[in-house]
């Protein structure tokens, strides 16, 4: 499990973060969601330890990351998968390549034992025949499996994703989410996605924590999200014509 | 920011690059790949420049010495001294600083928007490491060569220059060549070299790592980059010469 206590964050003048406390829990898609500028980014990226935090504990495990020593941030870093928001794929590296880096660098595998391992990640995101590719030759959807695939290839416990559907068109992005669901659960992993997009969180939100100017506003899972009287909420996931019909639609059906 | 920040920023950015490599292997592949796109990618141009650059001091000298009473041989001398001294460790180090300063800031300021320089440190690889070092080496170790070898086909350009416009005698140009050979002044202008090679990797790796915004930021940084190492090496080589030739 990963435990936030009271974390804070701030940017010179600018305090992003205002005390947080959250849970995310393993085998589940624990969604972070919430307004741009809420902090869902900061707070991801405080999480996998890009920014240090001025406040607060972090526990990953019972281990705080925020007291871990250079070493101890080594080695967990190596346990941790991260699906960035652009994908991030080292472009002028193959397929193969960027999936090899991280074994390359971390690991004591055989090259033919490496190559396995690279094979069956990009199995597991049902991509075959691309790994001589580079990131350019492929669509956006193709990088996000990529990315996925390489997030995965050092079979982490830990697996974070920030926005990872954004800019794919809506078919595509079901199929990333539930191909992050999937492996979730198939690799026991907790998983942590930043995310607005209001079709993963009906589709994956298994656990969802509502960001709004830097505190948690809301906690629940996607079914809770419907029948949530949280204003806040309501005003931000129900903005559109369409999921406040498929609110009442929801509603009404389980009175 | 104002520049005494940016240089302890620059010089904290140094610190973090001289770290041991994570795995060896991966970083003499790094490196060997660092030369190649670095250096022997430059060679061209270099040599071109040299050749063009060798013809103008050489013709520019012969004009210049047109006195019954200077000997020809002279202008073989004073092109051999200027492209040593001057032309090849400088010039040729501006010029590198534009073309590979430039392909440094933006590769690395790519890396930096497109948060792959992020996912290195997500993966625990220091980046400034993994990223810079490789070309240090890479520079520090070829530039010598290059230059080495931009000196001989400037001189070689000032001969073929003058036996084209038979403004010299070829020979008397080779004379003035091998004339008062200064083993020093190679070791001065190796020393420049090796100096000019650690700013044109370092400098604008500091404007590409720590760029911010989008596209028009890595261009900005890159402009940046080239402007700032042109300026450091100049001032550097005025120092350089205060220190070792007088």
């Amino acid at each position: 499990m990963i435990e936030v206590k009271n974390l804070h964050k701030s940017f010179g003048d600018v305090e992003v973060l205002k005390g947080i406390d959250a849970t995310f829990e393993k085998g589940k898609t624990n969604l972070i969601i919430g307004q741009s500028g809420a902090g869902k980014t900061v707070f991801l990226k405080s999480l996998i330890g890009l920014h240090k935090p001025e406040k607060g504990i972090i526990y990953f495990d019972e281990r705080n990351s925020l007291d871990f020593s250079k070493k101890d941030m080594q080695q967990w870093r190596q346990e941790i998968g991260m699906v960035f928001q652009g994908s991030a794929l080292f472009d002028s590296q193959t397929v193969e390549e960027n999936l090899l880096f991280p074994l390359q660098m971390f690991t004591n595998f055989s090259r033919e034992e490496m190559l396995d391992k690279v094979n069956t990640s990009l199995s597991r995101v049902n991509l075959k025949n691309s790994n001589k590719k580079l990131p350019a030759e492929l669509s956006g959807g193709m990088q996000k499996r990529v990315a996925i695939a390489r997030a995965i290839v050092m079979n982490p416990k830990y697996l974070f994703c920030d926005e990872p559907n954004s800019g794919l068109d809506p078919e595509t992005a079901i199929i990333i989410d539930n191909l992050i669901q999937e492996i979730t659960a198939e690799y026991n992993i907790i998983t942590v996605i930043n995310t607005h997009d209001m079709n993963s969180v009906m589709e994956i939100g298994q656990k969802i924590i509502f960001l709004k100017d830097g505190k948690k506003a809301w906690e629940g899972n996607n079914e809770d999200m419907f029948k949530t009287d949280n204003e806040a909420v309501v005003n931000f996931v129900y903005s559109s014509n369409l999921f406040k019909k498929v609110r009442e639609a929801y509603l009404s059906e389980t009175k | 920011m104002n520049y005494i920040e940016h240089v302890g920023k620059y010089f904290l950015m140094l610190g973090r690059v001289f770290n041991a490599p994570l795995r060896t292997k991966v970083f003499y592949q790094t490196i060997l790949k660092e030369i190649e796109d670095l250096g022997l990618k430059s060679l061209g141009i270099v040599l071109f420049i040299s050749l063009f650059i060798g013809g103008v001091i050489a013709l520019q000298t012969a004009i210049n010495l047109e006195d019954p009473f200077i000997p020809d041989y002279l202008i073989g001398f004073a092109t051999k001294r200027s492209i040593i001294l001057e032309f090849a460790p400088t010039f040729c180090s501006i010029i590198l600083a534009g073309k590979v300063g430039s392909y440094i800031t933006s590769s690395i300021g790519t890396m930096r928007v497109t948060e792959q320089i992020d996912a290195l440190e997500v993966m625990g690889i220091n980046s400034l490491n993994h990223l810079v070092l490789p070309k240090i080496i890479a520079t520090v170790f070829f530039y010598p060569f290059l230059i080495t070898l931009g000196m001989f086909v400037g001189i070689l350009g000032g001969w073929l220059a003058g036996t084209l416009s038979s403004q010299f005698k070829a020979l008397e140009y080779i004379q003035g060549v091998q004339l008062d050979f200064m083993p020093f002044l190679l070791f001065y202008s190796t020393i420049k070299t090796l100096l000019f090679a650690f700013l044109i990797a370092t400098i604008p790796s500091y404007h590409g790592y720590y760029v911010k915004g989008g596209s028009i930021a890595v261009g900005r940084a890159s402009t940046q980059a080239v402007v700032w190492t042109t300026i450091v090496i100049v001032l550097c080589n005025y120092l350089l010469t205060q220190l070792i030739l007088t």
